[in-house]
């Protein structure tokens, strides 16, 4: 009996070992190998990322023997992918060798301490040189200095129209708008000439996430009075609420969607609305006009997306124009991704090793093509073959004079967060504008402090 | 003596471990992260805040917005709906011919089989603009209905009706089943109609059944997030946004953990409440 009982112990244990066993001993990235995750859009057609990574891996296998490089694609929202890769690093046995990650987020997950800094690497790295001075602050943590990533492209927004339905509007072009009312005027002609033809595109809503904020709303906020200072004012360190600027851009979302010139409120409200904008409505023409980031040809090269052949001679671009026209005129937003090293990575030297063979002047300058992205090594930039692969280049490299960065701080995505909301709740018509605002004045405390924030006085 | 009792509990001391590590343990992490600022994002470390999640909560236009939701969800789709439309189909197909019986199980069963995000997606695909359910209305002459955007709650409180009408059938057909005969006999000797047996013999005898089906199905219910997520993710702005849905949102899209599990706890308390009032409702402990 008692023999019984001690076999019937001891076998329990042993599953309950193993049992528990299972959490602690992760396979994943020895000596030899790394794992390196990047976002995969929700657009399936898109692989452009994938192929280029993969090429990548091949020839770095190849001249590296024994070492395995493994490409973890994260399918999901740019949202959900944060969230994803936040969760990945916070454990050792999940945790990433090198990581792609947005300069909006960068400061936030480095005060978070996920990402290990790189100055050690970079210092004997004589390519770093090449790299534009903003685009090294965009990944260069402000409250230690240090170097947390290696900037993979950068960006600018501007406006996309397509020439033949302004037409055939009776638009004149080249059309370059001067106020915002210049763009609902034009967006009301259209819909009544026009029908069966969405106007405009401006994103929105809460499942766009930084999309919304940022194609969308801040390229109105930083066009009004207060330009650079709309949203945080660099100098008091403060957050700003109750300002004109930001009911007059939240009135803008309003006048769209209240009169039905965007796109039919449950596709903007919906998470594919880029995807539904940049594969469908504008190769279909079946959209004017569309605020949007300089990389929308991507969509339509041979390699991407939605190949469309004829693209150039359809669309056209334009810069998006401030408030009332008020100097300097024009406003862009940029930002941009890089490559990060997390803290709990496992092989951050091999990780390093591979990132330096992505980010080297060849394979960026064919990359930044390949994506139709804004170079980030001043090299590249320079390059012809870069600048003339796509017809759109230069006037969005041309942007770069007028374009405004997001404030790279650990609260900024608790705030763009709000923004979306506050614009969701306008679009539906749920808040009055002055509601909306004054939700995201409160938002903005809860989320950084009502000692955080002041006044706006424009 | 006391020797042996403890060589015999010996064999449970694992599933004990077992059950402490992965059940009390995650519970446990959570209401403490329920009192912590704790973060996805933003911050290294985390801070023991006593109740502030909670005031914060309280104070919260959205979440009030969201409780709300969660009761009109709740009341809506399980009480209401999944109830009596599970206990009507049981007492219909007590009265159905066998091939009847069987072929309406099966379909309202493969409702229920079906895991929660396809099912989303399914009742995503009746109710949107250009979906089934507005084909139909269409080819009736119908006028078409935004359903997700117009009504969103109510959408997803049919979505779950359609989806949970299944256990509350079978929890009642088993119920039924266990209805002495005589008694309802006797009560149609004495004269008394349908209703009459229905509501003073059959109900009376299966309020244990009745208990234990509200119960199951409340807390079933208040803890639904794929579907709502898959059919309107709490939108559009925040007119489908229950607990559930709220409190992901607040946890992993604004990265504030220690307010999306203090959340959870309120949850948690909103579960516990129902429990009591039906409790009492049914007055089950009496006998």
């Amino acid at each position: 009996m008692r023999k019984k009982l001690l076999a019937a112990f001891a076998i329990t244990v042993a599953t309950t070992l193993s049992a528990a066993g299972c959490g602690g001993s992760a396979s994943g990235s020895g000596g030899n190998s790394i794992k390196v995750v990047y976002w995969q859009h929700l657009d399936q057609n898109d692989h452009k990322q994938q192929t280029f990574l993969t090429t990548m891996k091949r020839s770095f296998e190849k001249a590296h023997p024994g070492k395995k490089i493994d490409i973890i694609p994260v399918t999901a929202s740019e949202n959900d992918y944060y969230t994803k890769i936040q969760l990945m690093m916070r454990s050792p046995s999940t945790a990433p060798d090198l990581v792609y990650e947005d300069t909006a987020l960068i400061n936030s997950d480095i005060a978070s301490g996920y990402l290990k800094p790189i100055d050690a690497y970079v210092a004997k790295w004589a390519d770093w040189d090449s790299f534009a001075d903003a685009a090294k602050g965009a990944v260069s943590s402000p409250a230690d200095g240090k170097t947390y990533g290696v900037p993979d492209d950068t960006d600018t927004r501007g406006i996309w129209y397509n020439q033949n339905l302004l037409k055939k509007a009776g638009i004149a072009t080249p059309w370059q708008p001067k106020t915002w009312q210049d763009i609902l005027d034009v967006a009301r002609t259209i819909k009544k000439k026009l029908p069966g033809v969405t106007p405009m595109n401006l994103y929105t809503g809460q499942a766009g996430g930084e999309q919304s904020t940022m194609q969308g709303f801040e390229m109105l906020l930083y066009g009004t009075g207060a330009a650079g200072d709309s949203l945080y004012d660099a100098k008091t360190k403060k957050w700003i609420v109750g300002s004109q600027g930001f009911k007059d851009a939240l009135t803008f979302v309003h006048d769209v969607y209240s009169e039905n010139l965007g796109l039919s409120k449950s596709t903007a409200l919906g998470p594919n609305a880029g995807t539904e904008v940049g594969t469908k409505l504008l190769p279909e023409n079946k959209l004017a006009i569309n605020i949007d980031g300089s990389w929308m040809a991507n969509n339509w090269l041979t390699t991407g997306p939605r190949p469309w052949p004829g693209w150039s001679r359809t669309m056209a671009s334009a810069a998006m124009p401030t408030q009332h026209g008020q100097a300097p005129g024009q406003v862009s937003m940029s930002g941009g991704w890089a490559w990060s090293i997390p803290a709990k990575a496992k092989n951050p030297d091999l990780a390093w090793q591979f990132t330096k063979a992505i980010k080297d002047k060849a394979n960026s300058t064919n990359w930044n093509i390949i994506e139709s992205t804004t170079a980030v090594r001043t090299d590249v930039a320079a390059d012809p073959k870069y600048l003339d692969a796509t017809p759109t280049n230069k006037f969005f490299t041309g942007l770069v004079k007028y374009t405004h960065f997001r404030p790279a701080l650990p609260k900024y995505p608790q705030v763009s967060n709000a923004i979306t909301k506050a614009m969701e709740s306008v679009t539906t018509g749920q808040s009055s504008v002055s509601d909306a605002a004054k939700t995201y004045d409160q938002d903005l405390a809860t989320a950084v402090g009502s000692d955080s924030t002041a006044k706006g006085t424009r | 003596m006391a020797g042996s009792s403890f060589l015999r509990g010996l064999p449970l001391v694992p599933s004990l471990v077992l059950l402490a590590v992965f059940l009390a343990g995650p519970i446990l992490y959570c209401v403490y992260d329920a009192f912590t600022d704790a973060q996805l994002t933003g911050a290294a470390e985390t801070h023991f805040v006593g109740l502030a999640n909670f005031t914060r909560a309280f104070a919260d236009p959205d979440f009030l917005n969201a409780l709300w939701l969660t009761l009109v969800f709740v009341v809506g789709s399980a009480v209401v709906g999944q109830n009596t439309l599970g206990l009507s189909l049981a007492v219909l197909a007590e009265k159905a011919t066998r091939p009847v019986r069987s072929l309406t199980n099966a379909v309202v069963i493969a409702a229920w089989v079906l895991p929660e995000i396809v099912a989303g997606y399914l009742m995503y695909a009746f109710f949107y603009q250009q979906g089934a359910l507005n084909e139909v209305l269409g080819v009736l002459g119908l006028p078409r209905q935004n359903w997700l955007y117009t009504l969103p709650i109510l959408a997803v409180c049919l979505a779950n009706v359609w989806r949970g009408t299944a256990f509350s059938m079978m929890v009642y057909s088993a119920a039924l089943a266990e209805v002495p005969r005589e008694l309802v006999e006797a009560a149609e000797m004495d004269g008394a109609g349908v209703w009459h047996r229905l509501w003073h013999v059959t109900l009376p005898v299966i309020r244990r059944s009745i208990m234990t089906n509200l119960m199951l199905i409340t807390l079933q219910t208040l803890s639904v997030f794929g579907l709502i997520y898959a059919m309107t993710r709490g939108g559009p702005g925040n007119k489908s946004q229950t607990l559930p849905v709220f409190m992901y949102q607040q946890a992993f899209q604004n990265s504030l953990i220690g307010y999306g599990t203090a959340i959870a706890l309120v949850l948690l308390v909103v579960g516990a409440l129902f429990s009591v009032v039906y409790l009492k409702l049914l007055k089950v402990e009496e006998d």
